[in-house]
C-alpha cells in the first residue's frame, strides 16, 4: 500500500508576485531500500527531480539519499536564512524507536507503515523547500538534488526538526526572560505574531481531534474484520439453508467494509493529520523568524547604548584632558557608529524579508489547506460510494431469505 | 462553555436519548408481540392485566432475598446440566437440536459481542468528527478571509456528516446487535427447555429404575407405579411442546434475521446516500469557488 499522492504530480506552476518567477519543478520521494545490517543500516530513498528550469543540467535526474542527508541539507539552508527572516520549512522528526526496529530488520506491519510516513514526510519536505524562490538557488539544495555523491552530513543531533524546535522554542524563552521591551514601531508583526499564536493553538487540538480519528478508524476495521469473522461462523452453524447464505453474504460485506476503513484512515491520515503536523512544525518555524527579529533588534539596540557609552567616555576624556585616550574613545566611536548603522539596515532588512516571507506563506497554506482538503473529501467521497455499492448487493441476498 | 457548543452538547444528548428511547421500544415491542403470538402464554392472565389495566401497575423489583434464591437456583442447575447433558438422547430430532443450539448459542454470543463493539467504535468515529467540526469552526471564526469561509464550510459539513455516522451507528445497533443479542438470550432460552426436557428423562428413568426395584421387592408398588406414570405423562407432554416451540424457534429466528438484514441494508444505503450527497454538494461549492 502505497500512500496518496499528496500534490498533484502534473506540472504544477506557481506565479511569484514580487518577481513574476514561474515554478516548474517537481520532486518524488520513492523507492525506499534498507542498506547494511544490524545497527549501522539505514534506509535510502530515491529523490527525483522534474524539471524545465534552466539551471539544473537535466530536465530530469534521481538520486539516493538517507535521512541524515535530508537533515544535513536542513541544517545548512537554516543556518544560512533562518536568521535573516527566511521561513526555512523543518525537516522531518527524527524517531530513534521507529529506526531501531527497521534496522534490526522487523519486517513487520508497523516498520513498513513507519518507512512509508517517513518518504511521504521526506518528500512533502523537499516539495515545500523548492516551492521557496530563494531557497531553490541555493547551491546546497542543488547539490542534495544532483550530486550523486554527498559528503555525509555529521552532527545531525542538534539539528533535526525536533532540534530546530528546541533551539527555536529556548530562543523564544530566553527572548521572554530577557523582558526586551521592543519599540514595536509596526503593529503589523504585533498582530502577525499573535495571530499566528492562534493559530498554533487551534492547529495542535484540530490535530489532536484528527489523530483520534485516526486511531478509532484503525479500531474500527479490526473491530469490523473480527465481526465477519464471526458472522461467517455464525453462518456455518445455522442450519436454515437460504439464512445461512446470507449470513456468510453479510460476513464478506463486512469483509469488504473493513478494507474500505482501513484505506479510510490511511487518506485520515496522510492527508488530513500530515498535513496539520507540518504546519504546526511550519509555524514553530515562523515564529523562530519573529524571534530573530526580536534579536535584531535587540543587538542594534545594545550597538546604540554602547555608542552612547563611547560617546559619554569621550566627552569624560576631553574634560580630563588625555589626547591618547580621546583619540581612542573617537576611534571607537567610529567603530560603534558603523555597527548602529550596521544593526539599523540589518532590522529593516529582516522586517522587510519577514513580512514578504509571511506574506508568501498565508497564500501557501491557503492553497495547501484547500487542496488537501478537498482531497480529503474526495476520500469520503469514494468511500460512500464503495459502501452504496456493497449494500445495494447485499439487499437482494437478504431480501431472498423465505 | 460558548453559546455554540452548548446548543451543540444539548444536540447531541437529545439525539442520544432518542437513538436509546427507539431501542428500548423496539426491544419492548419485540417481547410484548412474542408473548401475544405464544398460544399458551397469550392466554395468560397476567398478560392481560399488563395490557388492559389502565392505571400504574406498581410492579416491585427483586428484593436482596429473592436475587440470592435465583444466583443458587442458577448455580443448581448449571451443575445439574453438565451431569444430564452426558444422558444420551434417543429422539433423533433432541439430540441434532442439542448438537445445533450448543455450537449456535456460542458462535452467536460471539458475534454479539463483536458487533457490539463494531457499533461502539463507530460511535467513537463520529464523536472525533464532532470535535474536528469545533475546532475547524473556531479556526474559521479567526477573520473573515477566504480561507476562514473554508473553514466555516467543513466545519459544517463535519457536523451534517457526523449527524449522519452517529445514526449508522445507532442503527446497526439497532438491526444488527440487538438482534443478535435477542438470540443470544432465545437460545439460551431454548437450552434451557432442553434441559428441563432431559431433567424430566433422567426422573422417568430413574422413576422406571425404582418401579422395577420396587416390583422386585414387592413393596410399595402402588406408590412407584404412580411416581413413573406421573413422570411419563410429564416427559411425553414437555417433549411435544418443546418440539413445537424449537420448530417455531427456527422460523421466529429466519423471519426475525431477514427482517432485520433487510432493514440493515436499506438503512445503511440510505445513510451513505445521505452522506454522498452531503460531501458531492459540499465539493460542488468548493470547485465552483476555485
Amino acid at each position: 500500500m502505497s500512500a496518496p499522492v499528496i500534490f498533484d504530480r502534473s506540472r504544477e506552476e506557481i506565479e511569484e508576485e514580487a518577481n513574476g518567477d514561474v515554478f516548474d519543478i517537481e520532486i518524488g520521494v520513492s523507492d525506499p531500500e534498507k542498506v547494511g545490517d544490524g545497527m549501522n543500516a539505514y534506509m535510502a530513498y530515491r529523490v527525483t527531480t522534474k524539471t524545465s528550469l534552466s539551471m539544473f543540467s537535466k530536465s530530469e535526474f534521481s538520486v539516493k539519499r538517507r535521512f541524515s542527508d535530508f537533515l544535513g541539507l536542513h541544517s545548512k539552508l537554516a543556518s544560512k536564512y533562518l536568521h535573516v527572516g527566511y521561513i526555512v520549512p523543518p525537516a522531518p522528526e527524527k524517531s530513534i524507536v521507529g529506526m531501531t526496529k527497521v534496522k534490526v530488520g522487523k519486517e513487520d506491519s508497523s516498520s513498513t507503515e513507519f518507512v512509508e510516513k517517513r518518504r511521504a514526510a521526506l518528500e512533502r519536505y523537499l516539495q515545500r523547500t523548492v516551492k521557496h524562490p530563494t531557497l531553490l538557488q541555493d547551491p546546497d539544495l542543488r547539490q542534495f538534488l544532483e550530486s550523486s555523491e554527498l559528503p555525509r552530513a555529521v552532527n545531525t543531533q542538534a539539528l533535526s526538526g525536533a532540534g530546530i524546535l528546541r533551539m527555536v522554542n529556548k530562543a523564544a524563552d530566553a527572548v521572554n526572560k530577557m523582558t526586551i521591551k521592543m519599540n514595536e514601531s509596526d503593529a503589523w508583526f504585533e498582530e502577525k505574531q499573535q495571530q499566528f499564536e492562534n493559530l498554533d493553538q487551534q492547529l495542535r487540538k484540530l490535530h489532536a481531534s484528527v489523530e483520534a480519528l485516526v486511531c478509532h478508524r484503525k479500531e474500527l476495521s479490526a473491530n469490523t474484520a473480527a465481526f465477519a469473522k464471526s458472522a461467517a461462523m455464525l453462518g456455518n452453524s445455522e442450519d436454515h439453508t437460504a439464512l445461512s447464505r446470507a449470513l456468510s453474504q453479510l460476513a464478506e460485506v463486512e469483509e469488504k467494509i473493513d478494507q474500505l476503513h482501513q484505506e479510510q484512515a490511511f487518506a485520515d491520515f496522510y492527508m488530513f493529520s500530515e498535513l496539520l503536523s507540518d504546519y504546526i512544525r511550519l509555524i514553530a518555524a515562523v515564529k523562530g523568524v519573529f524571534d530573530h527579529r526580536m534579536k535584531c533588534w535587540q543587538k542594534w539596540e545594545d550597538a546604540q547604548l554602547t555608542l552612547l557609552k563611547k560617546r559619554e567616555t569621550e566627552a569624560k576624556m576631553m574634560v580630563a584632558n588625555k589626547p591618547d585616550k580621546i583619540q581612542q574613545a573617537k576611534n571607537e566611536i567610529r567603530e560603534w557608529e558603523a555597527k548602529v548603522q550596521q544593526g539599523e539596515r540589518d532590522f529593516e532588512q529582516i522586517s522587510k524579508t519577514i513580512r514578504k516571507e509571511v506574506g508568501r506563506f498565508e497564500k501557501e497554506r491557503v492553497k495547501d489547506f484547500k487542496t488537501v482538503i478537498i482531497k480529503y473529501l474526495e476520500s469520503l467521497v469514494q468511500t460512500q460510494q464503495q459502501l452504496i455499492k456493497y449494500w445495494e448487493a447485499f439487499l437482494p441476498e437478504a431480501k431472498a431469505i423465505a | 462553555m460558548t453559546k455554540e457548543e452548548f446548543t451543540k452538547m444539548k444536540q447531541e444528548l437529545e439525539a442520544e436519548y432518542l437513538a436509546i428511547f427507539k431501542k428500548t421500544v423496539a426491544m419492548h415491542e419485540v417481547f410484548l408481540c412474542r408473548v401475544a403470538a405464544h398460544p399458551i402464554l397469550r392466554k395468560d392472565l397476567n398478560f392481560h392485566v399488563f395490557l388492559e389495566y389502565n392505571q400504574d401497575l406498581s410492579v416491585r423489583g427483586k428484593n436482596k432475598k429473592e436475587k440470592l434464591e435465583d444466583f443458587f437456583k442458577n448455580m443448581v442447575k448449571s451443575a445439574d446440566g453438565v451431569i444430564v447433558s452426558g444422558v444420551k438422547d434417543v429422539d433423533d430430532f433432541f439430540e441434532h437440536e442439542r448438537t445445533f443450539l450448543l455450537e449456535y448459542h456460542n458462535r452467536v454470543k460471539d458475534a454479539s459481542a463483536k458487533s457490539d463493539r463494531m457499533t461502539r467504535s463507530h460511535k467513537s468515529a463520529a464523536d472525533d468528527y464532532n470535535r474536528i467540526g469545533s475546532s475547524l469552526y473556531a479556526l474559521g471564526t479567526q477573520d473573515s478571509t477566504d480561507i476562514c469561509k473554508f473553514f466555516l464550510k467543513v466545519s459544517e459539513l463535519f457536523d451534517k456528516t457526523r449527524k449522519i455516522e452517529a445514526r449508522v451507528s445507532a442503527d446497526e445497533d439497532l438491526k444488527l446487535s440487538d438482534l443478535l443479542k435477542y438470540y443470544l438470550r432465545e437460545s439460551q432460552a431454548a437450552k434451557d427447555l432442553l434441559y428441563r426436557r432431559s431433567r424430566s428423562l433422567v426422573d422417568y428413568e430413574n422413576a422406571n429404575k425404582a418401579l422395577d426395584k420396587a416390583r422386585a421387592k414387592n413393596k410399595d408398588v402402588l406408590q412407584a407405579e404412580t411416581s413413573q406414570q406421573l413422570c411419563c405423562q410429564k416427559f411425553e407432554k414437555i417433549s411435544e411442546s418443546a418440539k413445537q416451540e424449537l420448530i417455531d424457534f427456527k422460523t421466529r429466528r429466519v423471519a426475525a434475521f431477514r427482517k432485520n438484514l433487510v432493514e440493515l441494508a436499506e438503512l445503511e444505503l440510505k445513510h451513505a446516500k445521505g452522506n454522498l450527497q452531503l460531501l458531492q454538494n459540499c465539493l460542488a461549492v468548493f470547485n465552483g469557488d476555485t
